[in-house]
């Protein structure tokens, strides 16, 4: 009776805790200014929860004299809108491009407070976002609940090119890279040094993998560790000056690719694999235990059949 | 209603202490465990057993591929091991009788909802002892079609094995093995059911392991199968049907 009791109590404190949290729906955007007319709504490192209404994302964006560009919407509506009420605090300017880096949810959903016309990404981003936009956004619900309210699908309703272009006084080369997902944009600001690396860098929070390719992805950081970048914005985690998001970043995927294939080619099981201890590199990275098990579960089955079909099999008939 | 279960388990709880002959209370605290215990091993002695271990994911990343490993060789004598999931549409998932082998398996399958994986070893006094764990999962996984089911390069490649042999640390050795198959589990919209049913792995005549799988188990099934010190085969020869009586019929060595 007693551990019923507990039960009863405990679901009750986190429903209420639940409510109170979630009672406004405020992500309470502040936006951080990292660099002259350049700011980053930085998100927790955390996974998505009811608790944090998926914010876990960075959105970031710079004032020109010519208006507002923005790069990356959120993970809803809700984060989309209370966004543009972030910016206007910051200035007057209309927000008047809208770059998406990929097309994960956490980047894209807030697409509907800006008007379609103004928000561009890469054909593969679009094509990612047309084909899994909806299951995104289903799961999206699922994970994060009455946050999402409302939240509908906006494909960006221009194409970029990549390359350079220029609003008011900044000089943005945009770079097509890969590896993260099969297209992924990062946009290099010439008049600032600052470097949007959407989430082929993380900061202090180990990379997620699901739509990942580790090779390509290792070329995509070499191609950005050669700019010549004085801040960098990850896709989650803190701004910084410093290099930590292209070292962390690039040992994380370095040390997975590695225990993955070791594992497959010394015949672990994937049960066996999780069970892994973390070093402690990689331990300290948020969420870093559970990354890696997602990881395991994208890409264990690829590296078993590889060391499976060096093996010695024949057929009869 | 998780209340009322509660309510109902502790009532259950203590009525199963007034009672000498009552069978053990199911420490998952499964509301299936009852239905469980009636249709696989009716009138037949039960026990749970630490022996009997189940290791799967805490909250499975992907309902149709959730990683299970059963090891039931910490109990002597194991005749037979069944492995099957409380909440499944399909509740069996394998069972598989170890010759040679030890008695641990693992593999893949399909969770269609949150459920205790449970592997019962019967043992030569008859007795069956279950060990078990809970898999959360946001589900989906039974009712989907395979990829297979769609595609004709897979239709060619059916029933085809990649399979290899490690030297095991310590001593004896392992087998992993995939064969490609569907597995469609006949709850997917027009799909039937198409999934292998029995696969033998033997050493010249000795039989190492039989394996009977039904539809929950995942699509191009991988199976990890482990020999203890002494069987030492060369060369293991991997054979089986599935369920349109189409065969498997190859061989792995090192």
């Amino acid at each position: 009776m007693k551990r019923f009791l507990r039960i009863v109590c405990t679901a009750s404190l986190m429903l209420v805790t639940a409510l109170l949290a979630a009672a406004d729906f405020d992500y309470d955007l502040s936006p951080r200014k990292v660099a002259e007319d350049t700011w980053v709504v930085v998100g927790r490192n955390e996974d998505f929860s009811f608790e944090n209404g998926g914010n876990i994302v960075n959105s970031a964006f710079i004032v020109t004299e010519e208006g507002v560009v923005l790069i990356d919407t959120g993970p809803s509506r809700r984060f989309g809108e209370q966004l543009r009420k972030a910016i206007a605090r910051i200035t007057d300017k209309p927000v008047v491009r809208v770059l998406i880096t990929h097309h994960h949810p956490d980047h894209f959903l807030g697409n509907q407070a800006f008007p379609a016309a103004s928000i561009a990404a890469l054909p593969g981003t679009l094509e990612g976002i047309r084909r899994d936009g909806e299951s995104f956004n289903e799961n999206m619900y699922r994970l994060t609940g009455d946050w999402m309210l409302g939240t509908e699908v906006t494909v960006p309703g221009q194409e970029l090119t990549p390359g350079p272009i220029t609003v008011g006084r900044h000089r943005l080369e945009l770079l097509a890279l890969d590896g993260h997902t099969g297209t992924d944009l990062a946009v290099f600001d010439d008049s600032t040094g600052v470097l949007f690396a959407g989430d082929l860098l993380f900061h202090d929070r180990a990379p997620t993998t699901p739509n990942a390719n580790i090779p390509r992805w290792l070329a995509s950081i070499e191609r950005l560790d050669a700019l010549p970048y004085k801040v960098l914005v990850p896709g989650h985690g803190a701004p910084t000056t410093g290099r930590a998001p292209i070292t962390q970043t690039r040992a994380w995927l370095q040390w997975l690719q590695a225990t993955i294939r070791s594992g497959a080619e010394n015949g672990r099981d994937l049960t066996e694999m999780l069970d892994l201890p973390l070093p402690p590199q990689q331990a300290r990275l948020a969420v870093s235990g559970a990354e890696y098990r997602r990881s395991l579960s994208h890409l264990y089955p690829a590296a078993e059949q590889a060391a499976l079909e060096h093996g010695g099999t024949g057929h009869e008939h | 209603m998780k209340l009322a279960s509660l309510l109902l388990a502790s009532v259950l709880l203590c009525c199963g202490h007034a009672r000498a002959d009552a069978p053990p209370t199911d420490p998952l605290e499964s509301a299936r465990w009852d239905d469980m215990r009636k249709s696989f091993f009716d009138g037949q002695q039960v026990v749970f057993d630490a022996r009997v271990q189940v290791t799967g994911p805490l909250t499975a990343e992907n309902p149709m591929n959730v990683p299970v490993a059963v090891n039931a060789s910490g109990l002597p004598g194991v005749r037979q091991v069944i492995v099957f999931a409380d909440f499944n549409p399909i509740v069996r998932i394998l069972d598989f009788t170890p010759g040679a082998a030890d008695a641990s398996l693992a593999f893949r399958i399909k969770l269609q909802q949150s459920s205790p994986v449970r592997a019962a070893a019967l043992t030569a006094d008859g007795v069956w002892h279950v060990g078990g764990t809970w898999i959360n999962t946001t589900g989906g996984g039974c009712t989907v079609p395979s990829t297979g089911s769609a595609s004709p390069e897979w239709q060619s490649r059916l029933n085809e094995v990649s399979g290899r042999m490690w030297p095991r640390e310590g001593a004896g050795e392992r087998v992993r093995l995939r064969i490609i198959h569907p597995m469609d589990t006949g709850l997917a919209p027009s799909v039937p059911a198409f999934h292998i049913e029995e696969l033998v792995l033997a050493d010249g005549d000795r039989e190492l392991m039989r394996i009977h799988t039904f539809e929950p188990v995942s699509e191009n099934p991988l199976f990890t199968v482990d020999l203890p010190p002494g069987a030492d085969p060369a060369r293991i020869r991997v054979s089986g049907r599935d369920n349109n009586g189409n065969r498997i019929n190859a061989w792995v060595t090192r």
